[in-house]
């Protein structure tokens, strides 16, 4: 998996995500990236899923302590163009309900500052 | 087959899976959680049966008769009771980080059955019956 990272308005942290998100393969380094905006203070984090091909239930469970370890610090993650089977997937373990999901950056960003 | 305790070999045996698939008149959507299925039924078998020890083996079958696809796995771990997974939906374990991978396998198969294996290990099995899917996809399109 690629990761990048720029800084949107607001100093939102917009993580791009390209590949898979699977175990032995992307789940590892998705917790790393998170963890390392989170030492370095950043409490509001956007993961643009787009570009991820596949996940399995160890990214999902990534994705999951991710989410943890950020509103723990008191900061903020949501997903921002998920696709539609990703989308299933968090759907049928009931997850959806848990993220904050967008189909636009500009208003996923916006929605920060709430 | 036998594979290696590796996690790269998944997608090798998620190749052959989908070549078996291939003649079969299933849509790209089923074939997909299937695959997903054996990805979880194989990273279970690599990474909590045989705890990624590479000198461990995973041993392979897949084959479609009668239309219906049977899979069956066996590691040579220690073996676990499946009863004790907790339930993923659960609210208390909402919020894990593991524990998805055996739900999402009897989300998308139509059998998942666990066996302890005499002398050691843990075998699964998992059923697909196709002819039932393409009736449903046929009846949907």
């Amino acid at each position: 998996m690629k990761t990048s990272v720029r800084e949107g308005k607001g100093g939102v942290q917009v993580l791009d995500l390209k590949g898979k998100i699977t175990i032995g393969s992307g789940d590892v380094q998705l917790r790393e990236t998170i963890n390392k905006l989170v030492d370095e203070g950043k409490r509001n984090i956007l993961i643009n899923m787009q570009d991820v091909t596949t996940i399995d239930s160890s990214g999902i469970g990534e994705l999951v302590g991710c989410y943890t370890s950020v509103t723990n610090k008191g900061g903020k993650l949501k997903l921002l163009h998920l696709p539609p089977k990703i989308n299933d997937v968090l759907t049928v373990t009931q997850l959806i309900t848990v993220f904050d999901v967008y189909e636009s950056e500009q208003e996923a960003v916006a929605s920060f500052a709430g | 087959m036998s594979l290696s305790s590796r996690f790269e070999n998944i997608e090798m045996a998620q190749h052959l899976c989908g070549k078996l698939l291939e003649e079969e008149k299933i849509s790209d959507e089923t074939r997909h959680w299937i695959l997903m299925a054996l990805r979880e039924a194989l990273a279970n078998a690599i990474k909590h049966g045989n705890a990624e020890d590479r000198s461990k083996r995973v041993h392979l079958e897949m084959n479609v008769k009668d239309q219906v696809l049977r899979i069956r796995i066996r590691d040579e771990g220690e073996g676990f009771d499946p009863e004790k997974v907790d339930d993923p939906l659960a609210p208390e374990n909402r919020f894990k980080t593991s524990g998805r991978g055996i739900f999402y396998m009897k989300t998308f198969m139509d059998e998942v059955r666990f066996q302890r294996v005499e002398g050691g290990g843990m075998e699964i099995f998992l059923t697909k019956n196709l002819a039932a899917v393409k009736e449903k996809e046929e009846k949907g399109s």
